[in-house]
Order: C-alpha cells, then structure tokens, then sequence
C-alpha cells in the first residue's frame, strides 16, 4: 500500500511543524527555568542583605554620634559635683540637661545585671528541661510537653511584662524584701521566661545529635541512665550546650518589652541586682520616640543601637561557629 | 569500676539517678507550669471585660471606658500586610536554600545569616524600620516625586514591612522544613520524564509542600501579631480616632490604608499598662486587652503546632 505523494508531503509538514512547535515550548520552558533560578538566586541573598542593610543603617545614623561627642564622653564626663562643688568623674546617662551626658556604661551594666543573671538562670533549667525532653521523657509525654514550651516561647513579651508589673512584681518584693519593686532581679526573671524555651530546646537537640550507640557503650560499661546523662551525654553535647547558653544571652540582652516595662528604668552603674536599672533596649524603646530627628542624641542612640546590634550579631556568630564545629565532630 | 560509673553500690547510684532525674522532671513541669499560671492569671484578670461591647467599639472616655476595636482592627490589618510581604520572600528564599544553593560555603553562609536575622533585638528591627523604611525609602520617594510628606512618616506599610523582615526567619525555617521531607525519588522521577527544574518546584515539590508553608505563614503572623518594640517608631498610635481604612474613590468600597497610622493590641497593653494616668482604673481594660492578645496568638501556635505534628506523622507513616 502506497501513499499518495501530495499526502506524505502534508503529513511530514504537520510533522515539522510539531516538531517545531516542541522545540519552542521547550525553549520557553528553558527561558522560565533560567529566569526561576536567577529569581530564587537573588531571594536566597535576602537575609544576608537584610542583615547588612540593618548594619549600614545603624551606623549611618550612628557614626555621626563619633563626630558630634567626644568619644570619652561615652564612657564619662568630669562634672561638677552639687554639694561639695567639686569636679568629679562620673559616669552618667542624662541626655536631656544642659550640658547632656551619654555615659554607656549605667545602661550597659544594666544590660548585663538583667542578661547575666537570667542566662545562668534560664540556662540551668533550660538544661534540666533539655535533658527531660531528650532523655528522660517518653515519646508520648514529649509529645505535651514540647508543645508547652513552644507556647511559652510565643506569649507576647508585652504580656509576660504586664503580668510580672501587675501581679508578681509585689509578691517578688515582699519575698526578697527588695528596696525597689521594680528592679532587675523581676527583669532578669521575666526574660528568662522567654530564654528558657529557647535553651530548652537547643539542649534538646545537641543530646539527640549524640548516636546511640554512645549510650549503649556507657550501659555497657554498667553506667545508669543518670550517669550515663551526667558523664557522657554532657561532656559530648557540651559544645551544642553551650551555643544554647550563647544564644540565650543574646536573646536575653535584646529583650525590649518586658525589661522596659519592670525593671525601673533607673540608670545607674550598680552591682545590687535589687536595684532598679535601665538597660540599652529599654533606653532605645523610651527615648528615640521623644527626640528630634537628626539631633545629637537621636545619632547617640543610632550609637547605642549599633553597640547593642553589634554583640548580638558576635553572639549569634560564636554560637553559630560552635554549632557547626559539634556537628562536624558528630557526623565524623 | 569503670570511669564512668560513680561510686556506692548499683542500689545507691540507682537511687540518686532517679533523684536527679526527678529534678529535670520537677524543673521542666514547673516550667509548663509557669506557662499555665501565666495563661490562668490573664484569663483570670480578664474575662469578666471581654463583652460584646468590648471587642466591638473604640475607646471612649479618655481612654478609660469603651473597647478596643480599632486595636483589634489595627492588629490584623498589620499582620495580614506583613504577611503578604514576607510569605513570598520568606518561601523563595528558602526554596533557594533547600533547591538551589547545594551544601557548600554559599549555603552555610546564608544559613548563619538566616539564624542572625533571628537573633537581631526586635528594638533594632525598630531602629532600622525608622532609618531604613521611614527615613531613607519614605522620606527618599517623597523628594523623588516631589510629595511632601507622604511617604517619609510613620505609618501601618512601614511598620508592616519592618515585622515583615521579623518574621522572614520564622517562615524561611519552617518551609525549609517542608521543602525538605518532600521525597528525593519523587524530584528524580519528574526529572526523569523530562521535567525542567522549575516545572519539577511547581508541580510536584511546593503541592507537598503547602501544609508545611501554611505552619509557617502562621507561626509568623502569630510572631508578628504580639510584637511591640519594632512598631514604637514605625506607626503605632496610642489612640487614633479613626480606623485606617480608606474609601476607593467614586466606590462604595472601603479598603485598609497603609499610610496611616494604626492603634496595635500589643501596644495597647504596653501604653495603658505603663503610661496610663491612672493605672489602677484602667487595670480591667489592659486585662482584657491582654486576653484578647494572647488568645489570638496562643490559639495560632497551637493551631500551627497540632497541624504540624499531624503533617510530620503522615509523612512518616508514608515513609514506612
């Protein structure tokens, strides 16, 4: 059977032409890959030129406080003292007098009165829970538990703050026999509410990277379950232990809200965690509101902004670095 | 006596096993306690507020009487606007992560990055909102185009982009986390039958994908909805007499405005608990404000947390 000639020529011109047809739709498809990938590309950079922009523009703003105040003002200033009247060095945060003062050491002690305190503290309960979740608990009790951490890791730090300056802050007093109601001690125990979940749950993971077969060594070797966590568990996971702590304190020496609204706001340089202090981020929170835009002590706090931005992001590298390292370590 | 076994007998070193294991145990009810007391004592203080009323009409009196509608308003208009910024951003980023970018040096780099972003002080987020959004891109297409002062002051778009960028780790991680249990041998059958990389993404990978995208959009809303700090300086008012809304012209279409600004319930709790004239007389309004607060972000998470755990069982029996 043969084909009529006109029709085979018909049939290999539609076949051509489908041909052609595929070849472009594949060309337009290749086109739509390329372009989803230089899109996906540039998306994939956002969070390092989030991260970067967030520095330019702290230090665009805060450099400019280098030039208008003298570098030692930020650490001190000789003033006059009211009674003896006598010159004196004090260190001092008053940005709103006649001769402004923007000492950074009263709201970087506070910082540190309200971080250190609640990073030793979050950090041993933290790993109690840590060690709870990964070792102790059964799979069905884990299954409640977590999810009660991770709520407590989402309450609104605005309430954690209005609920310790309503209802624990005057019971913590009368505990302690406090001075001051509102002091960094109820501060330092209001971020560790937010901190712990997180350690919690850091802890958690560095134990359950640990292989089982470390375990059944430890068993094999006679150790209980207690000393199996104590001796070995530990020791292996420190490094993932104490990114969490590293983590923790950035967390605790960003916190806004719940220092803001119970520690005092006092600024001054003490040791006594039952006084009121101030902190850098509650500084931050109550005073860029009130100033005037591009004034002296607007770029002072970009400045303190800057500082703040600067050892959290040191903090959250470290803690990064010691991650990777355990990881490295375990997988080997 | 091996090095790690402690001292005593196996009956003894039983005992103080369980003993500090019973410490871990008593620690960590004790801390999901706290977080029941916490709920317990808003709810508590709070309850007897919430009325129809309450949740449904402005503040009036100075601040001392009426509800809190325009803040409830205000929250969710903020947080649908952030949303809607950060969730593309948020998942493209992290299909770059997980498709894309392999296990090398770019990947990590951007990981740790990610991570940072997480920790940034949510006061400095504020900081840059106001540097950044306000100052230099607001203020920056006001003299472009010559508006006055549209654009260059605080209001609900750029609050929303701040918390946007809040959020972004939030929803890069847990699609992440989608995009990860899709299965290999699926992406390898769809390249298989000629599939380009785009089509294998769009037609086999981000279906599966979906429930775990729909975790994270709301672990960020709910993030972003009880956040105070980055709004301080990015729109947030402490009473507004209006709602932001606006009317489309020659329509009787009312829509959100994003130039003005807007009452936010975070804020309301943290103002009126802090700034009030008199705090005492206000207490039951915060109260209730605060319930409505932690309602709305408490049954979020719990939304997104029970939705997860189902998802991440049904992947696992698909995996048996």
């Amino acid at each position: 059977m043969s084909l009529d000639p006109s029709l085979e020529r018909t049939h290999s011109v539609v076949r051509a032409r489908a041909m052609e047809g595929r070849v472009a739709r594949r060309r337009k498809q290749r086109a739509i890959d390329w372009l989803a990938g230089k899109y996906f590309a540039v998306s994939g950079t956002l969070a390092i030129v989030f991260i970067m922009l967030i520095f330019i523009f702290l230090a665009r703003e805060g450099l400019k406080a280098l030039v208008e105040v003298h570098p030692m003002r930020f650490i001190g200033a000789v003033t006059e003292n009211v009674i003896t009247e006598k010159p004196e060095f004090t260190m001092t945060w008053q940005p709103v007098s006649e001769t402004p003062k923007y000492s950074l050491v009263p709201l970087m002690a506070g910082s540190a009165l309200v971080a250190i305190p609640a990073t030793i503290f979050s950090g041993l309960v933290g790993l109690a829970c840590g060690i709870f979740l990964a070792e102790i608990a059964s799979r069905r009790v884990r299954e409640i538990v977590k999810p009660g951490l991770e709520l407590l890791a989402g309450v609104p730090t605005v309430i954690i703050g209005f609920f310790i300056l309503v209802s624990v802050a005057s019971f913590l007093q009368e505990v302690f026999h406090a001075s001051r109601r509102l002091n960094a001690f109820v501060g330092a125990l209001g971020v560790s509410v937010v901190i712990i979940p997180t350690i919690a749950t850091l802890v958690e993971d560095a134990l359950r990277a640990i292989p089982r077969e470390i375990r059944e060594g430890a068993y094999a070797l006679g150790a209980t379950r207690w000393e199996t966590i104590r001796r070995v568990l530990i020791p292996t996971g420190a490094s993932g232990i104490s990114a969490a702590l590293i983590l923790g304190m950035g967390r605790a020496l960003g916190e806004t809200m719940i220092v803001l609204m119970v520690t005092g706001n006092a600024a001054v340089v003490t040791s006594d965690i039952f006084k009121s202090i101030r902190t850098m981020t509650a500084t931050l929170a109550a005073e860029l509101g009130e100033v005037a835009q591009g004034s002296e002590q607007y770029h002072v706090l970009f400045f303190v902004g800057m500082v703040l931005f600067t050892i959290t992001f040191l903090l959250n590298m470290l803690a990064e670095l010691v991650i990777s390292r355990m990881r490295r370590k375990l997988t080997l | 006596m091996s090095p790690i076994t402690g001292r005593g007998g196996v009956r003894a070193r039983k005992i103080f096993g369980r003993f500090a294991e019973g410490l871990c145990t008593g620690t960590t009810v004790l801390t999901v306690g706290a977080l029941a007391y916490l709920l317990g004592g808003i709810a508590a203080g709070g309850w007897r507020t919430i009325t129809w009323d309450f949740l449904t009409k402005a503040p009036e009196n100075g601040m001392t009487e009426g509800g809190i509608f325009p803040a409830i308003f205000g929250t969710i208009s903020l947080t649908v606007l952030m949303i809607l910024m950060a969730l593309p951003l948020g998942v493209s980023a992290a299909i770059y992560l997980n498709e894309y970018a392999g296990h090398g040096l770019v990947s990590r780099i951007i990981r740790a990055a990610v991570n940072n972003l997480a920790g940034v002080p949510s006061i400095v987020f504020g900081l840059f909102g106001l540097g950044f959004f306000i100052l230099f891109v607001g203020r920056g297409i006001d003299r472009a185009f010559g508006l006055g002062l549209l654009f260059g002051q605080p209001a609900m778009l750029w609050a929303a982009a701040t918390l946007a960028i809040l959020v972004l780790p939030v929803i890069i991680v847990a699609t992440e986390e989608a995009l990860l249990a899709v299965p290999a041998s699926q992406r390898e059958a769809a390249y298989a039958v000629g599939a380009t990389k785009w089509e294998v993404l769009r037609k086999i990978v981000l279906p599966q994908a979906r429930s775990g995208i729909l975790t994270g959009a709301i672990l960020g809303v709910a993030r972003g909805a009880g956040e105070t700090a980055p709004l301080l300086f990015t729109g947030c008012a402490y009473f507004l007499p209006h709602l932001p809304v606006v009317q489309i012209p020659h329509t009787p279409v009312w829509v959100i405005n994003p130039f003005d600004q807007f009452m936010q319930l975070s804020y309301h709790v943290f103002i009126m608990s802090t700034q009030s004239h008199n705090p005492t007389e206000v207490r039951p309004i915060v109260f209730g404000t605060a319930l409505v607060l932690v309602s709305l972000t408490f049954l979020m998470n719990l939304g997104a947390i029970l939705w997860r755990r189902r998802y991440r069982r049904l992947l696992e029996e698909a995996r048996v």
